[in-house]
């Protein structure tokens, strides 16, 4: 645990030294073999309680992970959440096991797909800002990353 | 030989003007299975997000959109109703009658006041309406629209929805859908036909 530690405060640090470099770049944060790039959320309706948070998640091990907690600053509830399209009905399902992140393969947490899911939030986050959360993986341990919050109504899809 | 002619005409009289009996019968049959099929949507008074009622017998004349959807909806309903922000951005005057009714599939949690601060996001010309629970059911059978609470761990609960946009002409009848990801063209083209029809 001590080592998960020593690495989550290892990858805010690099993190951190990332952003005050300038951020042009996109971000990206190594746990272990799991490397995870540029997490971003974007700015919700203002009234709005939820938001949601997207990234790429690359697994170069040997061994499956899997995603299976999230937390954030923004909001007291986070929740890993698919939606999915089933013919016109749009549908949300709680992933109660996570994600599972294959060895060697990757996962991208996107729009109308897979996502983290702020629940009650409190003050939206603003275009241009970013806040933190943490994710915690089975074998890996837990890693706080940044989230860029991006235009209302953003799709970023495979530009980053 | 004339009487024979003159048989083969009736004959032939009488066959054509029973296949066109029968052709007129399945057109007409045809007709009735589409607007069934096609029967869309129904009166409806409803509390608005601008104060007071908005009564669908008020709307002739005017061409509307319905959606249905939620505030605690994290890409659906938001991507939707900016989208459509865009779509009448872009169409400018010639949407200026043109009025869009986000309803609440969600009235315990989205109240008028709720939805007023929601709809304020977006283009003015969007209205959000709230049913009660019984107005919610006959909408859904209306629209044929499909809604469901989905719980979640925290205790909390999310919403299933059908996400299609449905669109009524100036005649008050139902004139097509926006289907959830439609391309951008394609929907600014809808729209275009909509409010000049």
């Amino acid at each position: 645990m001590k080592l998960f530690k020593e690495i989550a405060f290892a990858s805010a640090l690099s993190l951190a030294a990332l952003f005050t470099l300038g951020d042009a770049q996109a971000h990206e944060v190594k746990l272990g073999d799991l490397v995870i790039h540029h997490p971003w959320s974007r700015q919700s309706p203002m009234a709005a309680s939820v938001a949601a948070g997207f990234m790429t998640i690359t697994n170069t091990g040997k061994e499956d992970d899997r995603l299976v907690k999230a937390t954030s600053e923004i909001a007291p509830v986070t929740q890993i959440h698919d939606m999915k399209m089933e013919g016109d009905v749009m549908k949300m399902v709680e992933l109660p096991d996570g994600i599972v992140i294959p060895a060697g393969g990757t996962v991208k947490l996107k729009p109308k797909s897979l996502h983290i899911m702020f629940m009650d939030v409190k003050q939206q986050p603003a275009e241009g800002t970013s806040f933190t959360g943490t994710l915690t993986f089975e074998k890996a341990g837990t890693v706080t990353v940044d989230y860029e919050v991006a235009a209302p109504g953003a799709d970023m899809g495979d530009m980053h | 030989m004339k009487q024979t002619r003159l048989m083969t005409a009736a004959i032939a009289a009488a066959v054509l003007a029973l296949g066109a009996a029968g052709w007129l019968g399945v057109e007409l049959l045809r007709g009735q299975q589409q607007s069934a099929m096609f029967q869309v949507g129904g009166p409806f008074v409803l509390a608005s997000s601008a104060g007071g009622t908005v009564d669908s017998a008020t709307l002739a004349g005017k061409p509307y959109a319905v959606f249905f959807g939620f505030t605690h909806c994290p890409e659906v309903c938001p991507t939707t109703l900016y989208e459509m922000s865009s779509n009448l951005a872009a169409l400018g005057e010639a949407a200026k009658d043109f009025r869009v009714f986000f309803i609440t599939v969600d009235p315990a949690r989205d109240t008028v006041a709720a939805m007023k601060d929601y709809v304020a996001n977006f283009d003015p010309r969007i209205e959000a309406l709230v049913p009660t629970d019984d107005q919610l059911k006959q909408l859904a059978s209306d629209f044929r629209v499909y809604y469901a609470k989905v719980p979640t761990s925290d205790g909390g609960y999310t919403m299933d929805h059908t996400a299609t946009i449905f669109l009524f002409g100036r005649d008050g009848r139902f004139a097509g859908t926006i289907g959830y990801g439609e391309a951008a063209e394609m929907r600014q083209a809808k729209l275009a036909r909509l409010l000049k029809g």
